[in-house]
């Protein structure tokens, strides 16, 4: 049972096809980097991955549950982080951290341990959320996420923000989190860390999903694909 | 007018209706059409001709042959919506129940604005006033703005099944909300007795002629929601396909983003 | 987890998130005093202030529950928190019972506030014999109007056009409150020759809407916040 089988799947936006027709088919355990403009369908890729989006044509399933019928259930398995970082402003980080923590039934300890790993605990934890940094803000959220202990997790642009020092502890959790068995996609354009990480690289592109063959350097996304007949290079 | 397009939505196919021209008409709303243009005919004659005019109100009875029977016929509607929204939701999610419920909707709702303004004039006439607010008079406007505000939720956007999912769900609470309503502006106008003259109600004791007027504009009328019901509910449905063809549209024109030599690749796309 | 202890982590989430941000208290306190002095400006004659003073607390109540309400909603909606509550796979009735009740204690605060102003404005007096009365109004009128308030709310809160949609929902559902909560007002303070017997019959249907509107609240709102 791969982890998420997408065929022809279709999900638009308002009138918008942001989807149009996506084939995806992850096993466990990959790290998959989806790399794209803007614009292409990352964004809604994840998540319909992630069941909030409903699938309007095609099929599609996510650790093994429909996405036409069971969206509900594929909710909880996963994991989303998203362009927002799904935080209450007017909390402080400790406050967030603690509500998204008990709304799973994380013990105090793992939430204590979540916030020092992306080091948010101590001073800034007890500052309001709307007073931090972007990339103090993506740590919270990230500390949020791994309370929850997902089994898909979608990463869309998690390094956006981030500084430098930042964007390292950032891909040791995730090299962490790949390391016990969680299954990622990841949406970025940071092609040189991401890539490093990922264990497959595709391109999203006019809301389809095309494969890149594996063993290509993600950081030149020509290479390994021989040119289509007609198409310039 | 069947279509052997593929790509069409497959979770609901709104197959254009089975019609023989460029209209929604067909022989079931043509022979229906007939019957609520005799009925009418009847309506007019009796109600405007052979019935007598009421020993106390006159001339002015005869709005009642209309305003009572397009409130009758709007409570008719909002049951078949709220019908329709449960079968909805609680079945087998075919967005032909989401239409009718919205076609019976805006039709009642259509139907509930007539019964107010006759009622206006007759009340104009009767008592002097546009409005009072009596418990039926009260009872009424909200019924109408509650169903102005389900045919807003209508028109939220999205997709045709978040659209139906949605109504379905307000559709129910009306029903929810409307007894309530009645319970509590009853109970209101019952302890403030502010009777008129004539009595607040529309009533007058109907004898005969004038009971069977009454009764062919409840046939008249009905007949009347039957067809509109059916003619509207079709052009949603052709207004849903117009949508789906839209999308095809759409998802070609972004399909064709990625440019011609992507679709060399498309063999490699699942792995 | 059940669903009640959820509604519990939620309602106590957004209390703090009221009492971090004090919108409540210095935002939307004095909008409903505001348009309770603003009534009088309207209404001229003290004689007629004094006989709809019951009324006006409600109609203010109803206009800040519009506030409140869209401020329920902002919090969720400005970072994407909504969301994450249903990715999270959140209960949505837990959601649901835990804002309605967060929105209920902001209301009754509210409901105290005015007629405290309805008192020192309108010239009210509360008799001895109706505060049972008045208490037991203002629990079950708050628990209908937080229950509708936050439904429509939450079907709201993702759209353009929400503040109006919001009232054009609201307001027809909550008729039965407005008038309910304002006789039983009446009855408790004596107006126009009230007693408080003739409250009691108001407060049953007061009940009877709170019940009827939390439970299909809390069947609604999963649905209606639902892509």
């Amino acid at each position: 049972m791969s982890v998420v089988e997408l065929d022809d799947a279709v999900a638009v936006l308002g009138q918008f096809p942001a989807l149009a027709g996506a084939t995806l088919r992850v096993e466990e355990g990959e790290i998959v980097l989806l790399r794209g403009p803007n614009g292409a369908g990352k964004t809604t890729l994840l998540r319909l991955c992630a069941g909030l989006v409903p699938l309007v044509r095609g099929t599609g399933a996510v650790l093994g549950l429909d996405l036409a019928t069971h969206r509900e259930s594929i909710r909880r398995t996963v994991g989303l982080l998203g362009h927002q970082n799904g935080l209450y402003l007017d909390l402080t980080v400790a406050e967030n951290v603690r509500f998204w923590g008990s709304t799973v039934g994380a013990s105090d300890g793992e939430m204590q341990s979540a916030m020092q790993r992306l080091d948010v605990a101590g001073r800034l934890a007890g500052v309001s959320v709307s007073k931090l940094s972007a990339g103090q803000k993506r740590r919270t959220a990230l500390a949020c996420l791994i309370a929850r202990r997902a089994q898909l997790w979608l990463l869309d642009e998690p390094h956006a923000g981030l500084d430098a020092s930042a964007r390292d502890e950032l891909d040791e959790t995730l090299r962490q989190a790949a390391a016990s068995g969680a299954t990622m996609l990841v949406a970025s354009h940071e092609l040189e860390r991401a890539g490093s990480l990922a264990t497959r690289t595709v391109d999203v592109v006019g809301g389809r999903v095309h494969a890149v063959i594996d063993d290509v350097d993600p950081r030149d996304p020509g290479s390994g694909n021989p040119p289509a007949a007609g198409v310039a290079t | 007018m069947t279509t052997t397009d593929p790509t069409l939505s497959q979770t609901d196919p709104a197959e254009a209706p089975p019609t023989s021209g460029a209209g929604t008409g067909t022989r079931g709303t043509r022979v229906i059409g007939v019957a609520t243009i005799v009925a009418m005919g009847w309506l007019v004659a009796f109600g405007l001709g052979f019935s007598p005019e009421d020993r106390d109100q006159r001339e002015r009875v005869r709005l009642l042959y209309v305003h009572v029977p397009t409130i009758w016929i709007a409570y008719l509607a909002f049951i078949v919506t709220a019908v329709a929204s449960a079968v909805y939701f609680f079945g087998k999610k075919s967005l032909g129940w989401d239409r009718l419920a919205g076609a019976s909707a805006e039709i009642g709702t259509a139907f509930v604005a007539v019964t107010l303004v006759i009622g206006a004039m007759w009340g104009r006439l009767t008592w002097g006033v546009f409005w009072q607010w009596d418990a039926r008079l009260t009872t009424t406007a909200l019924l109408f703005v509650t169903y102005v505000g389900y045919l807003a939720v209508r028109r939220l956007g999205g997709t045709h099944e978040q659209r139906a999912r949605r109504s379905a769900v307000i559709g129910m609470l009306a029903v929810l909300e409307i007894p309530l309503v009645h319970w509590s502006v009853r109970l209101w106008r019952s302890l403030h007795q502010e009777a008129t003259v004539l009595g607040t109600d529309g009533d007058v004791s109907m004898d005969g002629l004038m009971l069977f007027s009454l009764l062919v504009g409840v046939i008249a009328f009905t007949l009347l929601y039957v067809w509109l019901v059916m003619h509207r509910t079709r052009v949603m449905a052709m207004e849903d396909l117009l949508d789906d063809r839209g999308l095809d549209d759409a998802l070609a024109a972004r399909r064709a983003e990625a440019g011609p030599g992507e679709v060399a690749r498309e063999g490699s796309g699942a792995l | 987890m059940s669903a009640l202890r959820i509604a519990r982590f939620v309602a106590a989430k957004d209390l703090r998130i009221e009492w971090n941000s004090r919108v409540f208290v210095n935002q939307v306190l004095p909008f409903a005093g505001v348009t309770m002095v603003i009534f009088a400006f309207a209404l001229d004659a003290d004689s007629v202030l004094q006989r709809v003073a019951p009324g006006l607390v409600w109609l203010a109540t109803m206009f800040s529950m519009l506030v409140l309400v869209q401020r329920a909603f902002a919090v969720e909606t400005a970072d994407g928190a909504l969301d994450a509550l249903r990715v999270a796979g959140v209960d949505p009735r837990a959601i649901y019972l835990g804002k309605a009740a967060a929105l209920g204690v902001q209301l009754v605060v509210l409901e105290v506030v005015l007629l405290f102003a309805a008192v020192v404005l309108y010239g009210q007096t509360i008799p001895a014999g109706g505060w049972v009365l008045l208490v037991t109004t203002l629990i079950s009128a708050t628990c209908g109007l937080a229950a509708v308030g936050t439904l429509y709310g939450g079907l709201a809160a993702g759209f353009t056009g929400r503040e109006t949609l919001l009232p054009l929902l609201t307001f027809p559902a909550v008729a039965p409150v407005l008038i309910g909560a304002t006789r039983a007002v009446e009855a408790a303070l004596g107006t126009a020759g009230a007693v408080v017997s003739d409250g009691w019959p108001w407060v049953g249907l007061l009940a009877v809407f709170a019940v009827a509107f939390g439970v299909g609240g809390a069947l609604a709102f999963g649905p209606l916040i639902d892509e």
